[in-house]
């Protein structure tokens, strides 16, 4: 089902746009004929598809295994700042070091994820009470402001690379071609395998760590490996759309719903989930505000922050 | 949570208070004269430095041969604005922090300033209004928002985490609403965009001024008149109650007021980053708490803000906004509040 759900976003996000196109034209598109106008904006919205599919099912893996590693049901690549660090590193990347090219952008977002990761998560879990979700949360969204202030230090006084920093910045997958997906699949394949070979440490994780430990596991490279899994994928993600939101959260917490908090199941649905979200709020961002377009990171925003607060306020708050 | 803003609550013996209040005056004689410095550092160094002699005579009319377009027209309005903005900020924020018992319930955490600013940035860019009509739509939105958060996260304790957690979702949401709308205005100037996401004293004029010294004036009163029942409430509810204090009407007029202070500076200059969550810590660590705690905020908010604003101008590399300055001397304090908390054995 969730597949099938796949294909129709895939679909959606092929034939829906700014301008209507016929079944003909959108057929022509995708064999590569671009003899009329509606065929190649069909042409134009294929790389576009892959990359919000291939983006969101990074972001929907990652925010799963982070949820999982720090057992905090708020945790979310955006939110701790993980995206953000991507971001700060491939903006410094562009800005000092002239870097172009996206698979320079990819090792750059990747280390950027890395260094933001261990940092949040080292002030996180200080003190009495480990890593509470309100301690991660503060100390992401501290590393969040941080890093975007140090980004806007960078560009503001360089007009030439101004323009195209901001659009990445807001997270747009608009200006798409296959040439940039490339680079990006090792980072991914990799991150998700990573993520998926952790899958049992995770399920154990859930039990409590002393538990985790007693089951057999590996709990230290049990995790080291899910989170180097995780930071692969939404380095990778960011440095292809730049910092995109809420994923990670919603995506996550909508596949326990459907299947369950095995992780070996709950990665791949919330790989497909995330895809889905991220392939339809681009879909969204088409229809909603024509001729112009909306940002995806404006939409998953939207849709995510509200499911946020609603997370937020059903759990119950330890600590306070 | 470690109260530093709590710290004397408990400390009733007669001498302790006197002394205490004798460092409070002291301290705010002493940011005063800062403030006083830096407001002279502002209006007489810039690209070039002016003589004392000169800066008098042009801010009061006389000849003072070529000074008077850069200390009058330029540097006036900017150090104005900043002291002003910066007093609304810091009052506001401290009147939160105060109010919620929680350094972390500042205005700029809980996406009050954020949704301020959205909705100056909707009134400027999509309904084409300006000046007051501005801040009045700010105004609006800011209470609306602090409604919207309190509702949200009531229930248990509406100061507790959850108002925060919730504070942040909003902010989110917010702040993308603004980049969204300043990427759709196609003859927007970057600079100006800054100043809506980071917030920014460029350009600033005497006409944007005074709604703000209005403004200051209403709700700073507002809140000074509110100032002794706030005090008592950090007793707690019943003991204020027991005091002859109104404790839900005071909340509501506290919240009025910092709402409507926070809104006409995010109106006027942006979102400075951080002075309104900075300037209560600082302040409840120089005075040791008490009820100077408020006077001493806004001086220090509007410290940050000259200070922050001429770094920003003349001490970095490039040009800089000051919401960025203040921005990132902002988030490690955010973290090292964190950090201490945790290391207190305080669950935050």
């Amino acid at each position: 089902m969730a597949l099938t759900l796949l294909a129709l976003t895939a679909g959606v996000s092929l034939a829906v746009g700014t301008r209507p196109v016929a079944w003909a034209e959108i057929w022509a598109g995708l064999t590569g004929h671009v003899d009329s106008i509606g065929a190649a904006a069909v042409a134009v919205r294929m790389p576009r598809t892959v990359l919000a599919l291939l983006a969101g099912a990074a972001l929907g893996v990652a925010g799963a295994v982070m949820q999982g590693i720090t057992r905090n049901p708020l945790a979310d690549p955006g939110i701790l700042g993980v995206n953000a660090g991507a971001a700060l590193f491939v903006v410094v990347g562009i800005a000092w070091f002239d870097i172009s090219g996206a698979a320079t952008f990819m090792w750059l977002g990747v280390a950027g994820a890395g260094c933001a990761a261990i940092f949040v998560y080292a002030i996180g879990s200080t003190g009495q009470g480990g890593a509470t979700p309100l301690k991660l949360t503060l100390a992401g969204t501290a590393t969040s402001i941080a890093a975007s202030a140090f980004v806007v230090a960078l560009v503001l006084p360089r007009n030439d690379i101004a323009g195209g920093v901001q659009a990445w910045q807001v997270g747009g997958v608009g200006g798409a071609s296959f040439d940039t997906l490339l680079p990006a699949l090792p980072f991914l394949t990799a991150g998700l395998l990573l993520s998926l070979a952790a899958a049992r440490v995770l399920n154990a994780l859930a039990l409590g760590e002393d538990l985790a430990a007693g089951l057999g596991q590996n709990v230290a490279a049990g995790r080291i490996m899910s989170a180097a899994g995780a930071i692969l994928l939404c380095g990778a993600a960011t440095a292809l759309c730049g910092p995109i939101g809420f994923v990670g959260l919603v995506v996550p917490h909508a596949a326990r719903m459907f299947g369950g908090i095995d992780h070996r199941v709950l990665l791949p649905l919330s790989a497909i989930g995330g895809a889905v979200l991220l392939g339809s709020a681009d879909v969204l961002g088409r229809v909603i505000a024509r001729p112009n377009e909306l940002d995806v990171g404006v939409v998953t925003a939207f849709v995510g922050a509200p499911f946020f607060i609603w997370t937020a306020r059903r759990q119950r708050m330890r600590g306070l | 949570m470690t109260l530093i803003i709590d710290t004397q609550a408990a400390a009733p013996a007669s001498h302790a208070r006197n002394r205490g209040t004798r460092r409070a005056v002291i301290v705010l004689n002493m940011l005063g004269l800062c403030l006083v410095g830096l407001i002279a550092l502002t209006l007489s160094c810039g690209q070039g430095c002016l003589p004392p002699a000169h800066v008098l005579a042009a801010l009061t009319g006389a000849d003072a041969g070529g000074a008077d377009f850069v200390v009058n027209d330029l540097r006036l309005p900017r150090a104005l604005m900043s002291l002003v903005v910066g007093l609304c900020f810091g009052l506001g924020g401290a009147a939160f922090q105060v109010m919620l018992r929680n350094p972390l319930a500042s205005p700029d955490i809980i996406g009050i300033s954020a949704g301020a600013g959205a909705a100056a940035v909707f009134a400027i860019v999509v309904l084409s209004l300006e000046g007051w009509a501005v801040s009045a739509v700010a105004v609006s939105a800011g209470l609306g928002i602090a409604t919207l958060i309190w509702g949200l996260s009531s229930g248990r304790g509406a100061a507790g985490a959850r108002l925060i957690l919730v504070g942040i979702g909003v902010s989110a949401m917010l702040n993308s609403v603004t980049s969204y709308l300043l990427l759709d205005a196609p003859a927007w100037d970057r600079a100006e965009a800054m100043r809506w996401l980071t917030g920014s004293m460029n350009g600033a004029q005497l006409v944007q001024v005074w709604p703000v010294v209005a403004a200051l004036a209403v709700f700073g009163g507002l809140l000074a008149v509110s100032a002794r029942d706030l005090d008592l409430l950090r007793l707690g509810d019943d003991a204020a109650r027991a005091l002859g204090v109104r404790s839900d009407a005071t909340r509501f007029r506290v919240t009025l007021a910092a709402v409507g202070l926070v809104a006409f500076a995010t109106s006027a200059a942006g979102p400075v980053a951080f002075v309104a969550f900075l300037s209560g810590p600082i302040a409840a660590r120089l005075t040791r708490g008490g009820r100077f705690i408020l006077p001493a905020a806004g001086l220090i908010g509007a410290i940050l803000v000259l200070a922050g604003d001429y770094a920003g101008q003349f001490m970095l590399p490039a040009r800089l906004p000051v919401g960025v300055v203040t921005g990132a001397i902002g988030a490690p304090f955010l973290l090292l509040l964190i950090v201490k908390a945790n290391r207190n054995g305080g669950t935050l």
